[in-house]
This record gives C-alpha cells, structure tokens and sequence, in this order.
C-alpha cells in the first residue's frame, strides 16, 4: 500500500480524537477513589454504555480489518459469525449465565470459578487469560505500529540510550503511551468510555464509505451480478486455485453453499462445523467466557442493566456484517468489473523491487517464457504469466512508460493482500475529511483493543492472581496502588508481545492457535458449573485441563489438505500435522471449527465423568446463587415487559432467524 | 460515574462535523460527484448535538439508581 496522502483537516481529526480520550482520562481521574472504582467501574455505568462497550470491545481493528478481507475471500457466508454465532450466545449469555456471573458478586469470570469450583480452576483459567490479553494488545499495537509506518509519509528515526528507534519504534511507543495515559487515569471506566466513543466512530467513519463503494459498484443488484461471476470462476481474481469453480451464488447466500458440503463453499466446511463448532463451542465459548467482553456488563449498575447488557450489544452486533463484511463484497464485485479499474491491494513490494522487474520487461524478447520467471523473481511473488507475456509484448511493441510498466506489473501480481482491501477502499473513496475520520475510526479501534486487554488483565491480575495466592489480605488502597502499577506493567508487556508478532512471520498464526487451544474448553467448564450441581471441583480441574492438551494433540494430528506434500508429511508445522497426520480438512477454517468441537467434546466428558467419580465438596447451600438450580429465578414482573432479558433475547432470536432465512 | 459520556461524544461529533463542513464548503466534491464531506457533516454535527441535547437533559434529572 502506498502512502495516503493526509491533508490539514485529516490530522486535526486525529489529534482531536486523541486529545477527547486523554481527557476523559484526565476527567475521570477525580471519580478513582478505590480499586472497585478503577478495576470494576464500581458497577455503576449506564446500560446502554455497558451494552455498546460490549460490543466494541470485541470491534478490535483486526476485527473491521479481517472481516472485510473475509468478506472478499468468502463472501455473505463470513456472517455466519454473527448470525448464527454471536448473536444466539450473547443472548445466552444474558439470559442464563449473566444471573451467575452478577449475582455471585464475582470480579472476575476466574473468581466465579474459585466460587464454583476451587482455586485450581481459578488458577489456570486466571494465567491462561493473563496471558491472552497480553498477547492480544500486542497484536493489536503491532498492527497499529504497522499501518501507521506505511500511511504516514514521515520517515522517523531516533536514538535513546544507544538504541536505534525507527518509524514503528516510535509509532507504537507514542500509541501506546496514550493508551497508558488515559487507562491509568480513569480506569476500566476510562477503556468503556472510549470503547463507546470508538463504537460511533466506526459505524459514522465507515458508513459513508460502504454508501460510496456501493454507489459507485451501482447497488446491491449489481454487486450480486458481478459476484455470481466471481464465484462460477474466482481463480480469476487469484481467490482459489486454477480450476476451483462454486455455484453462482457461493458468495450471495448464507446457508446454499454451506449445506451442499465443504467442496461447494469457499470456506471448505460443511454445516455441521458450523453450528456446533463456530456457533455453539467457538461463539458461546467467546461471548460468554471470555473476561474481556464479560467484564463490561459486569460493570453495570444492577441485576436488569447486567443482563441487558449484551442483549443491547447484540442490536447493533446483528447488523454490522453491513459495514464490515459487505465492504469486502464490494472490493471483489469492482475487482470483478473491468470499467472499475481497481484490484484487491496484492502484497506490498518495495520500489527497488517494481524497478528490477520494470527492467526485466524492458530487457525481455517477446514470447520469452524465461522472462515472466524473471519478473516474477524480481517481484518476489506469484505473477500471472499470461498478464507479464502481454505486457512484454506491448512493451516490445510500442514502448511503454516506466509508470505503464509498473502499473502492468502490479495488475498481473497474482496474490491479494485481503488485509488490504479495506484501506484500499478508503483511499479509492475518501476525500480529506472523510479520510481522517475513517482512519481515525480504525486507529481509535487498534488503540482500544490495547485498552480492553489491559483493563481485563490488571483486573485479573489484581484480584486474581496477585489477592489470591501473592498478597492476601492487604487494604484496599493497596490493591488500587497494584492495580495501577499492573496496568504499567501490562502495557509494557504488550509492546514486547508487539514486537515478538512484528519479529516472526507467523507470529500471528502461533498465537491465534493458543487461543484456540485456551478458549474452546472452557466453554464446557462453565456450562456444566452453571447448570449441573454435581460438577465437582477435581472433575472441573482435569476436564478444563483436558480440553486444553487434547486440543493440542488434536492439532499436531490433523492439518489441511493443502499442507500435504507428496510423502503424506505437513508442509507447514504451525498448521498442524506435526506428529502424523491422521486427519485432513479441507481449509483451516475446518481444522478450526473440529478443533474447537474436539476440545469441548473432551472437557465435557471428561468433566462430567470425574465429577461421577469424585465426592462433592460444595454443599447445596454453599453453591447457591452459583448454579442454575439452586438459586431462586430472577423476578423480571417489575419490569416493563420490553425490558425483561427473556422477551428482549426471543425478539433478537426472532430477528436473527428472519436475516438468515431472508440471506438464505 | 461522574462524567456523562454524552458530552465527549456530543463535542467530539460536533467539532468533526463543523470540520468536514468547512472542508466540504472549500475543497468543493473533489473527484466524487456528490459532496460527501458536506452532507456527512451535517449528519455528524446534528448527531453531536443531539448527545449534547441529551446529556444537558440528563443534568436535569439525575437517572434512576
């Protein structure tokens, strides 16, 4: 991607932004009196700002990043990730578990589990988390860092302390010295603030762009026109391998594709895999276990405004896949239509490249098949053989420009940077203004999702880890002052996990895998702790821990289909198959969903068989208000009825099964 | 918790949109042909105004605990 130009009143959008969330900070600051009040918001934030918090605090950047560039790869399907995976688990959440979690006056979802179960449970899931979060801001702060150093124009480079500090060194140290700036100063209360903040900032930044896109692609019809091309031949948009062909409307439809079988869709899976491994273990696992998003409706004020917490995230959750799937869409419809002139971004390739290879097609006799190896050498890419002939062919002809030449090559790349598109879309469409409002939207959500995770990590931290076996029984102000100090700590280690994701090409693939070897288990721990009595502690213990090593054998197991070479071996290792293959799936998204299937499978028998095998520890009375069938309902006839979480939940089913039978 | 989150949104919109307004109103449609900056802040300032509207009202009346 080539540096954007920003023009005055795009910088001045940014600044703003940054100087509005320093001074929530700083506004915030007075209100921090005790660690309840900087850890927890002293459970006294308003409703709708805990439910759209709830929501943006999972609309991490690589969240509108990703999704757009899944949005290009897979089309509509990509929606299965809120339409039948958020959305159903949130009201989940609202509705059966969030009594537990609120009413057991837990601070944490691992201090629930110490409640429940026993400290061992809470251990593991407590430093499994901590060390999630930290590695979460860090992905986030690496992305940020990144896209800051290729957008701004500026070449920066300084020494301290001998060290050598360049452009990314600068840029994630400055972002995440705000970070640290504004959640030091006003708390978890300061990260829900500036979540609500970045929430309307992305859907008012990135609406008129998705307006724009869909304008100028000529409406939704003509997008869906140019996708069933897409889909009857999407190797000509270097989308899936030569002679790869789905039906018309693999990229228009939700459920078609998915329910004629893994080969027909091009998210290789099948419709089992989908419900029960995204949208029951993976989706529920997340929204209704992970402390991150738990925490803010946590925060709220009572019983009613807890459980309605997510419920209101899931209003504005059910229709995001508008503004950051259909974005995607878009970007493949125009890459579709030749009168567009646009292509999904190809990877970047530095300038002393594109001249090495501008000077290969100079230098190259026509129909000389050695030359398009030599261009693709110099490139350092798959190039498209037909594309380079040709423009060697013209060039031989009727000699062509340095810049034709260039803009040739970077037409015949046959790779996509699908993480691109979307900021290829704002370059196409923004004017200044519009620009800086989009992008700050974007660095607004890398910041806050450095926020988020240190927020929940200082928490866990604190109360967690640090009360619980460390310092026991120390005042209050001491545990504020750890609470403060933690958050220091916690930014300090996301820029080393920053800088260990910017180090290693696949960083990210490593730690997305631990994720899904931590979250998928523990989603049956605490189904069974909610709503079975005879879960027993040492039965939670070794199930939780079962899940975790059986999705690790599972993954050095299986692999993908394409990462088999011809002796049966993984080509690959961090995509599994390290120690045999037994089993092959035929895209990762598959691995994933079996993957996540297998874990919870494990956690849950395992759970439940130990748990038959030991005695209780945990009287009937002791568990009260911690299991579904020893604590009283919650009364909801004192509300009015739109707001009792049971009516509100069935009418967001309601609405969710009306988008997926109308996207059918 | 203190602060009403209304005013740093209501503010924040308000001051964008009088932005885009101004860059609207100089730099013309540029390369589009509707003037987007104009007409999204307009859109935007009167969303910030209306968090601005809110959050005066909730000064008057404490809400329910």
């Amino acid at each position: 991607m080539q540096p954007i130009h920003l023009a005055w009143v795009d910088y001045t959008i940014l600044i703003a932004y940054v100087a509005f969330v320093v001074g929530i900070g700083w506004t915030l600051a007075r209100y921090m009196k005790t660690s309840s009040d900087f850890l927890t918001s002293g459970r006294s934030i308003p409703t709708w700002v805990t439910g759209l918090a709830f929501m943006a605090a999972n609309l991490g950047a690589l969240e509108l990043v990703g999704m757009a560039a899944s949005g290009a790869k897979y089309g509509i399907a990509q929606a299965h990730f809120y339409w039948i995976g958020a959305i159903p688990a949130m009201v989940f959440l609202a509705v059966f578990m969030m009594p537990f979690y609120y009413g057991s006056k837990a601070r944490s979802v691992p201090e629930y589990l110490k409640m429940r179960f026993n400290e061992p449970v809470r251990a593991l899931n407590a430093l499994s988390f901590a060390v999630m979060t930290v590695f979460a801001s860090g992905i986030s702060m690496d992305a940020l860092a990144r896209l800051l150093t290729n957008l701004l124009p500026w070449k920066l480079g300084t020494h301290i302390l001998g060290m050598n500090f360049g452009s990314y060194d600068i840029y994630l140290w400055i972002c995440s010295g705000v970070v640290l700036i504004y959640v030091l100063k006003g708390g978890l209360t300061s990260a829900i603030y500036t979540e609500v903040l970045q929430f309307f900032m992305i859907v008012l930044g990135f609406a008129p762009v998705v307006y724009l896109g869909l304008r100028d692609a000529g409406g939704w019809h003509s997008v869906k026109n140019a996708l069933q091309g897409v889909a009857t031949n999407p190797a000509a948009f270097n989308l899936q391998p030569a002679g790869v062909h789905y039906a018309p409307d693999a990229w228009t439809s939700v459920w078609k594709p998915v329910l004629d079988g893994p080969a027909a869709n091009p998210l290789g899976v099948d419709w089992f895999a989908v419900v029960f491994g995204l949208g029951f273990v993976l989706s529920f696992g997340y929204w209704c276990t992970n402390f991150l998003v738990v925490q803010r409706a946590m925060a709220a004020r009572n019983m009613t405004a807890a459980r309605n917490t997510p419920l209101i995230a899931a209003v504005p959750k059910m229709l995001f896949p508008l503004l950051v799937i259909l974005p995607g869409m878009i970007a493949i419809a125009l890459a579709s239509m030749p009168n567009k002139n646009y292509r999904i971004p190809p990877p970047i390739v530095s300038e002393a490249n594109y001249d090495k290879a501008v000077d290969a097609v100079k230098n190259a006799a026509p129909s000389d098949t050695a030359a398009v190896k030599a261009v693709g050498n110099a490139l350092g890419l798959k190039v498209d053989a037909g594309k380079v002939t040709k423009l060697i062919a013209d060039n031989a002809a009727n000699k062509l420009s340095d810049a034709q030449i260039h803009d040739g090559l970077y037409n015949s790349i046959a790779e996509n940077d699908y993480n691109s598109v979307i900021l290829s879309l704002l370059k196409k469409y923004c004017p200044p203004g519009l620009l800086g409002l989009a992008l700050t939207a974007l660095l607004a959500s890398f910041m806050s999702g450095m926020a988020g995770n240190v927020t929940a990590f200082n928490t866990i931290w604190t109360y967690d880890l640090y009360q619980a076996y460390l310092m026991p029984n120390k005042s209050d102000a001491h545990y504020f002052w750890m609470g403060k100090f933690i958050t220091v700590v916690g930014i300090l280690l996301s820029i080393g996990a920053a800088y260990f994701a910017s180090m290693y090409n696949n960083a990210m693939d490593i730690i997305q895998l631990v994720f899904g070897f931590v979250n998928a288990p523990i989603f049956g721990t605490l189904l069974l702790g909610m709503f079975w009595k005879r879960a027993t502690g040492i039965g939670a213990f070794l199930g939780l821990f079962g899940g975790i090593a059986g999705s690790t054998v599972f993954h050095a197991l299986t692999t993908t289909t394409g990462n088999v070479d011809a002796a049966g071996h993984a080509v690959n290792v961090w995509k599994g198959g390290y120690l045999g293959v037994v089993a092959k799936f035929p895209s990762e998204m598959a691995q994933n969903f079996w993957l996540a299937i297998f874990a919870f499978a494990v956690c849950f028998l395992v759970t439940v068989f130990v748990s038959l095998a030991t005695r209780r520890t945990k009287t009937d009375e002791q568990l009260k208000g911690l299991v579904y069938s020893l604590t009283p309902k919650t009364v909801d006839h004192n509300q009015p009825l739109w707001q009792r979480p049971p009516v509100f939940g069935t009418v967001l089913i309601i609405a969710c099964i009306i988008l997926n039978i109308y996207f059918w | 918790m203190g602060l009403d989150i209304r005013w740093p949104i209501g503010l924040m919109f308000s001051l964008i949109g009088v932005l885009l307004l101004i860059e609207g109103a100089i730099g013309g449609a540029g390369e589009l042909d509707i003037n987007i900056n104009l007409i999204w802040g307009v859109v935007l300032l009167v969303f910030g105004v209306l968090m601005l509207l809110g959050a005066v009202r909730g000064r008057k009346t404490p809400p329910p605990s």
